[in-house]
């Protein structure tokens, strides 16, 4: 039994090593965050990745309750932050907002979700 | 900063681009857009995977006649396209019974062929068919190794709760798999003991803080604590042949999930689910690697797309 937790241990240990810039990307946290509500219209939705992303096949659009699109349709992703996916606000009343999101990792892997965000009146 | 306009002439390139590059479209372990379904222990996936299960360890609750099997498995999923895959797997045991001295050796040889039926991404539901085949004489008898072969059809079927009214909020992160199948023996008794037909069902109810933390709320959980999923996992197998069909046995096996970007570790508890499996506690642990995202351009891709 010793052998094979040692085995555990260093299989774990070989892949706990691998570059950190491969995998599925999931979403690490975002502004605003997943869920919250805030006081007031933000400039833009920002959402951080586990993974660095592939430019050509990542974006994110913001629909409002109406499910019409309130963002600027700028989407970027940040040369100096290649996991950081970003996208700028039009001026939003207070509402529910919906962002969705699909990136693309860079080890070619897609992964998508929604979450809402609240603007309190 | 780079450009990613979204609109409709990029949204023309992705389609072209993912034509022409090798982008894993198929989802592999177990997504359903964006729903990440775990490997679980005690029930099949309904899912096509390249992964590994290296190993699993089971000491398993004693059985009514007191005798007790540790088990040591592997298990290999291996993606032919995107669609299907084959597994195999196979353990070695050791029975323990009172009176007796210990024996050990291989359980049995299993293969099995399995094909992705669909994926709905936005219901977040997948649904698979799978043959497995439990080979007659590839193990040692000593250990319940039979000498017959067993032909096990499946349907295997995965459901997330995200797509409920968002006001739902915290049962949102609810999922559940589930296994219907059959074992057909091609032999109908071993030495004057019938080999029943059985019908076998199991499920797993899994609460996906992942899920919480990208698509529910965010309530300030971080690795390692974002990526639990706890789960409870049943499975049972009753006999509709050759046998009275009152002999349902089954276990229950309550545990956790902790999925890393490159593997996956899982705990449980087993616990007989009536008299006829057992009594007492067990437990299982497995150690579960993601080979596609291991090595994504090259045995981590369908057999298909190597060339």
């Amino acid at each position: 039994m010793r052998g094979i937790l040692a085995a555990l241990i260093a299989v774990a240990g070989v892949i706990g090593a691998t570059p950190s810039s491969r995998a599925h990307a999931f979403l690490d946290h975002a502004s605003p965050a997943v869920g919250s509500s805030v006081p007031a219209s933000p400039p833009a939705v920002a959402l951080w990745f586990t993974q660095d992303l592939e430019p050509a096949f990542s974006g994110v659009m913001v629909t409002n309750e109406a499910g019409q699109r309130v963002d600027l349709g700028n989407a970027q992703i940040s040369q100096g932050s290649p996991a950081e996916l970003q996208v700028g606000l039009k001026p939003l009343p207070p509402g529910t907002y919906l962002v969705s999101w699909h990136v693309v990792s860079v080890d070619t892997h897609p992964t998508e979700g929604t979450f809402t965000f609240e603007i309190k009146p | 900063m780079l450009s990613v306009p979204y609109n409709g002439r990029a949204q023309l390139a992705l389609a072209a681009a993912l034509m022409v590059t090798q982008i894993d479209n198929a989802l592999a372990h177990g997504f359903a857009g964006e729903r990440f379904f775990p490997a679980t222990i005690l029930t099949d996936d309904p899912f096509v995977a390249d992964e590994m299960s290296l190993p699993q360890v089971s000491l398993n609750p004693p059985g009514p006649d007191g005798s007790q099997q540790t088990d040591i498995q592997i298990d290999l999923s291996k993606r032919i396209t995107p669609d299907t895959d084959i597994t195999i797997s196979n353990e070695w045991r050791r029975l323990r019974a009172p009176g007796v001295t210990s024996v050990g050796g291989l359980g049995p040889l299993q293969t099995g062929a399995q094909y992705q039926l669909f994926v709905d991404g936005p219901h977040q539901a997948l649904g698979l068919l799978g043959l497995n085949v439990t080979w007659g004489h590839t193990g040692r008898a000593t250990v319940g190794a039979p000498d017959f072969t067993t032909l096990s059809p499946t349907f295997d079927f995965g459901k997330g709760f995200g797509d409920i009214p968002r006001s739902l909020t915290f049962l949102r992160p609810f999922a559940v798999t589930g296994n219907l199948g059959f074992d057909f023996p091609t032999q109908a008794t071993t030495a004057g003991v019938p080999n029943p037909n059985n019908f076998n069902y199991g499920f797993a109810f899994e609460y996906s803080f992942p899920y919480i933390e990208c698509c529910v709320k965010d309530i300030g959980l971080r690795p390692p604590f974002s990526q639990l999923i706890p789960l409870v996992e049943v499975a049972f197998t009753t006999p509709i042949s050759r046998a009275p069909a009152n002999q349902t046995t089954g276990k229950i096996q309550p545990g956790i999930i902790w999925a890393g970007p490159y593997f996956q570790i899982g705990a449980e508890a087993i616990i007989p689910a009536n008299r006829g499996t057992g009594h007492g506690y067990g437990g299982v642990v497995q150690f579960h690697v993601y080979l596609d995202d291991l090595f994504p351009r090259s045995i981590g891709k369908p057999i298909s797309e190597w060339w």
